[in-house]
This record gives C-alpha cells, structure tokens and sequence, in this order.
C-alpha cells in the first residue's frame, strides 16, 4: 500500500480530515455498508449480529456489577443481594446479566446450528467456523466462572464438580486441581482468580470475534443455498437491506430478552444459588446450568471417568475437525435429502442429551444418555464422512438470483417442498 | 391488551418450555406441593400490603426467635405500608451492637431505620446448640431459595401432622408432609390464634401462613413490583419498534425480488 493520506470519498470535512489519516470511516462504509451480501438470507442469519450485540450488552452490565461485588467467600453472597437491593436498578443490570449468559448460548446454539444446517463450515470457511468454534468454548469457560461468583451452593458445588474433573487426568491430575483452586478445595483463592479470569475472558472473546467477523469477510457470508455468489445480481449492499434487516430481528430478540428478565428472571436458575455456599452439605442433585446440560450428560454417560471427560471435551473437539469429516462438497442440507434428516436428529438429539443432562445419573436415564451420545458422535464421525459419498445431492441452482428473478423456477421451489422425489 | 398479553405469555413460554425441559430444577423424588393463590402470583400480581403487615407481624412474633432476615433493613419496612414513625419504633425496640465508642468500648443502642434487621443468634453454633442440633436458616431470600418457592414454605408451614404409622422419627424431629425426607427439626409453630392481628383479620393457620410467606416472598424480591411495571412498558415499547422496524425492513426490500 502506497504511504501517505488515504485517498478519502467523504465529503463531510471533519470525517474526510480524520479518514485521510486514519480511513476507518472508508473501511466501515466497506465492510458494513456496500459490503456484498449474499442476497437470499433468512432469519438464520440474524443471529451472529444478536451475539456480537448480547457480547457487548454482557460487557456492559459486567462492568457496573464489578463496581459493587466482593469476590470474596464471606462477602460474595451478600454483596450481589445487596447489588440486588440497595444498588439503583441494580437488579436490572444483575438480571439482565444473569438472564443475559442465556440469551447468550440461546443465539450462540442457533448460530452453531445455521452453520450446520447450511454448511457454512465447509472450504473455504474452515478457519472462520473453527474460530466460531473458539468464541463457543471461551464462552463456555466465562460462563462457568460466573456461574461461581455469586457463591451460592450450586456456585460452590458446581465448581468442585467440573475442577474435579482434572483429577481424572493420569500422574498429573491431582496436582493440576490444587493449581486451579490455588489450595486444597474449592476456597477464597479459587473464587478471586476465577473472579479476575471472568473478567478477562470477555475480551479475549471480543478479540477472536473481530478474528471471527475479519475471515468473515474474506470468504464472504454463505447462504441458503451454499452455493457462491457468481455477480452483482447474487448480491445486495449490507446496509440498508441487511441492517434494516437485523434491526427487526434485534428488536424480536430484545422481547424475548425482555421478557426473561421482568417476568421470569430465575426461571433458568436454579434455587439452590440462593443458599450461600456451604462446603459441609452437598445439595441432593448437582446440576449444571442449562447450557452445559448437553455435555453433562455425556459426561456421565461414560462409568469411567476418564473417559467421561474425554468423551465431553470430545464433544467439542469434534467440532473443530467437522470440515474435514464432512465429505459432501454439497453445502446446503437443501440439497442432501438424506444428510438433512441425519441433521435434524442429530437436532433433536440434543435435546434428548439437555433433557437427560438434568435427570439423575440412573437407570432408564444413563441408557438415555448413552445412545443419544452415541449418536451425537456418530453423527460426525460416521454418518457425515460416508454419506457424503453415498448421497446423491439434488440439483444445485445456477445461481442465487435465477430461481428468483426468472420467475422462482422449478429447482429452488421443487427442492424445498419435495426434497425426497428427485433423489 | 389481554389477548396480546397471553399470546405474546403462551407464545414465549412456551418456546422456553419446549426448549428447556426441566431446567433449574433437580429431579427426584417429590411431593406435588399444593398451589397457593398468592396476590404476586401471575406475570402481572403485585403484593397486597395488608397481608404483607399481617405476614411481618408474624414472622417478628413467631419466626424471629429463631430465623433471621440479615439481608433487609428496618427502612425497607417502609416500602410495606408502615409509616416512618411505626418503623422506627419497630427498630428502635431492638438493641444492635456498635462501636467501638471513643473508649474503644463496643455497645449496644437502639436501632435506627438504616441498620439490617438482628438475627437471633450471633452465629451458626449458637443457634444450633438452642436448636437440638438444627440450625434455623436465615429466611431473607428463602422463597427464592427453594424449588416452588412460595407455595412450598407456605405447605410446609402448614403440613405438620402425625407420622404415618411404622414410621420412626429421630429424636426431636417432626413429621411434615412436604418437607425432603418427611423429618424436619422445625417444631409447628402456628396454632389457631396465634398472634391477634391489628386489623381483626381472623388468624387461622391458613391465614398466618398466607400472610407470612407473602411478606417472605416481598422480603426475597422487594423489587418485584418494580420489575414487572417496568416490563409492561419495556415489552409494549418493543412490540410497538418490533411493528415499526418490521415496515421499515418491508419497504426497504420492497424494490428486491426475494
């Protein structure tokens, strides 16, 4: 790049002034207003803006209940009822954080699932799906830790479950828990540093989501129909189309925030947290919270506990190698009559591992949670690098725009209503 | 406004239903505990403050003597319908420890509306060693704190009764129906009678046990009535921008074939 003042389009002094020196008025009209995007987005693709959105509001309201809580064992409790309490709309900035870390892994979880669905995962945007990936676990990370802070007993009992699970680790992991409590049970120590690592984490985030939102728009968004833009006519300008676009979903996303948090705030808690910790009584079920569920149930679905842990952060890990697993050139499960079936399982299954993540670890529960386990892996491991040369795909569109402007032909309208008749 | 209301209620209750079975709460073995109809009750219920000053009379004549309320303030009193004068008599009956004095002594005073409401035993081990063992809980947040939260305190509150037979009680405890493990320490405390209330409200069990969970329940979120008002505006202001940027998107895409 050529050095000296950037060859500014703005008109407005002041804006052509500071973008000559420093052009990032010239790079958000690029990125954010004539960006070329994919044309036919649905509602699906509303939900990486809802994060980037939820991730500053969970900034924001983390911020102002740092100013007034005590990461401390005897004051921790208390100072977040007194934030609660005698704080101005304190209970709203706790709420709406606390409700807020749901909302999260809800538009997060929609997010992952949209990739899946479309195959946004697939070349040429492993990286940017693998960075997703990423984002997925820090926040899990943050999420769990402050899950602790409030120091209730599921806080307490919590942490003492999922740090213990480290001990499983061969020769080492005994020594890698006290390292993580900073001592020999879960204790002032371990709530200071998981107090100062939730706070630092949120950043990390913000920084792998620019990586994130960066390799975006170098492959470009994918599509409905996973296939590549070919001209202007696939395309339309980020803003208005797409902002006015987000705009609606953000407000319908706002509702159902909203809602959560005046007329059900600890709906998605659990009781327990509002009994302060108390290392001498273990409650009669440890449960984690709703969006660590999944992998919950997993975990014990292994009698080992090795393997249980193993198999759980597996649960991830699968995630980052799912490009290469998926042998299906085909993106969209439009277009994959059998693997979009597969999918919508692997969908509902989920849920049966959720469901299963908060019943007791036996009986007819543990056999639940072995083959729904077994199916979200064999989903990955098996399922898609098979089907991926067994399938027949149907017949992709010429482009986005054909099915469209020549007057919604048979291809795209046939392969949404009847996805089996043609295979 | 109450078709949108229930709809907008079903609508997102749903979804969350569906989409979260079971969370938040533990599975188990358990009672079916009976459903109290509470004036908070709903997404829009407020708390009756007759039946909030009938409720505190009987936690500071009953439950007092063993359970705290540590989180509250003699002032947060004020917002149940007491006047500032009946407040600071209330407070002003109970001795708090300060200092320490310009001697360096520390002493007892009369509380003012500022100090936190006195819990009975100055720790753990006092109130269990008055307390065959069992340490009476800190009652502040306790309609929170448990599953079904106030139709749960307010069963068992009133689900003392005989053992079944065959059943062997440990030592000092009593049978209650809808306690975890039918064993509680916590002697029946309300009797028909029991406090004589202001009002001439006539003190039933059922009625002491209404009155004082209702004042738990304002005690655990006394921002309640706060919320939900602020969320009726908040929610209506959004369905309306929800309306608003909904035909902005239209028209901003009505000139693209889509």
């Amino acid at each position: 790049m050529a050095i000296g003042l950037h060859d500014s389009e703005f008109k407005n002094p002041v804006i052509r002034w500071v973008d000559q020196r420093l052009p990032v008025f010239t790079m958000m009209q690029k990125e954010y207003g004539t960006f070329p995007t994919p044309r036919n987005f649905n509602y699906f693709w509303n939900f990486g803006a809802l994060a980037m959105v939820n991730l500053m509001i969970m900034i924001a309201t983390g911020i102002f209940l740092s100013m007034h809580y005590t990461a401390h064992t005897s004051y921790a409790f208390d100072s977040v009822e007194r934030i609660m309490r005698d704080v101005n709309f304190g209970w709203l900035i706790r709420y709406v954080h606390m409700n807020g870390a749901s909302m999260f892994f809800i538009v997060v979880m929609i997010h992952i699932w949209r990739g899946l669905y479309y195959g946004s995962y697939k070349a040429p945007r492993e990286l940017l799906w693998i960075l997703g990936v990423i984002i997925y676990l820090l926040m899990m990370a943050t999420a769990f830790m402050g899950y602790v802070l409030p120091w209730g007993q599921m806080s307490f009992w919590g942490a003492t479950v999922i740090t213990n699970l480290f001990s499983a680790i061969p020769l080492v992991g005994e020594h890698i828990v006290v390292w993580l409590w900073g001592g020999f049970s879960v204790d002032n120590p371990t709530l200071n540093r998981f107090f100062s690592l939730h706070y630092l984490l949120p950043f990390v985030i913000v920084g792998v989501v620019f990586l994130h939102v960066a390799a975006l728009h170098i492959t470009g968004s994918n599509n409905p129909l996973g296939i590549d833009p070919k001209g202007p006519q696939d395309t339309l300008p980020f803003h208005p189309y797409y902002t006015a676009k987000d705009s609606f979903g953000l407000v319908v996303y706002f509702i159902v925030f909203a809602f959560l948090v005046f007329f059900m705030p600890n709906y998605l808690g659990h009781a327990d947290n509002y009994i302060p910790a108390n290392p001498l009584v273990t409650p009669a079920h440890i449960v984690p919270e709703w969006y660590f569920l999944p992998f919950y149930a997993v975990l014990r679905a292994v009698p080992d506990k090795l393997g249980g842990v193993l198999l759980m952060f597996g649960a991830i890990a699968v995630l980052f190698i799912l490009p290469w697993l998926d042998t299906s050139k085909v993106r969209s499960m439009r277009f994959r009559p059998l693997a979009k079936w597969f999918l919508i399982l692997w969908g509902l299954n989920f849920f049966v591992l959720m469901w299963a993540g908060a019943m007791p670890a036996e009986g007819i529960y543990v056999t639940i949670s072995r083959l729904a386990t077994a199916y979200y892996f064999a989903y990955f491991l098996v399922i898609l690098p098979v089907l991926g040369r067994l399938e027949r795909p149907l017949k992709l569109p010429e482009s986005i725009a054909m099915p469209v402007l020549r007057g919604g032909g048979p291809v795209l309208a046939g392969a949404a209503a009847k996805p089996m008749e043609k295979a | 406004m109450m078709r949108i209301r229930s709809l907008l209620g079903a609508l997102i209750l749903g979804a969350s239903l569906s989409l979260f079975p079971g969370a938040g709460r533990a599975a188990g073995p358990s009672v079916a505990i009976p459903d109290t109809r509470f004036s908070f009750d709903g997404l829009f219920g407020t708390f009756d403050r007759a039946s909030l000053q009938r409720g505190f009379q009987v936690y500071s004549e009953v439950c007092a003597a063993c359970h705290g309320l540590r989180l509250l303030s003699y002032r947060n009193l004020l917002e149940i319908g007491l006047s500032e004068e009946q407040v600071r008599n209330i407070a002003a009956q109970v001795q708090v420890k300060d200092g320490p004095n310009d001697d360096g002594e520390m002493f007892e005073r009369p509380a003012r509306l500022a100090d936190r409401f006195r819990s009975p035993f100055p720790n753990e081990q006092a109130g269990r060693a008055a307390n065959n063992g069992a340490y009476p809980p800190d009652l502040s947040v306790i309609t929170k704190a448990r599953a079904n939260g106030a139709d749960y305190v307010k069963a068992m509150l009133v689900g003392y009764q005989d053992p079944p037979a065959g059943m062997t009680m440990g030592d000092g405890m009593n049978y209650n129906a809808y306690f975890p493990g039918f064993q509680i320490a916590m002697p029946n405390v309300l009797n028909p009678g029991q406090v004589e209330f202001a009002d001439r409200t006539e003190a039933t069990v059922e009625q002491m046990a209404k009155d004082v969970v209702s004042f738990l329940a304002w005690a655990a979120e006394p921002e309640l009535e706060q919320r939900r008002q602020m969320g009726v505006r908040i929610m209506l202001f959004l369905i309306v921008l929800a309306g608003l940027t909904y035909a902005v998107k239209r028209k901003v895409w009505a000139d693209v074939k889509h």
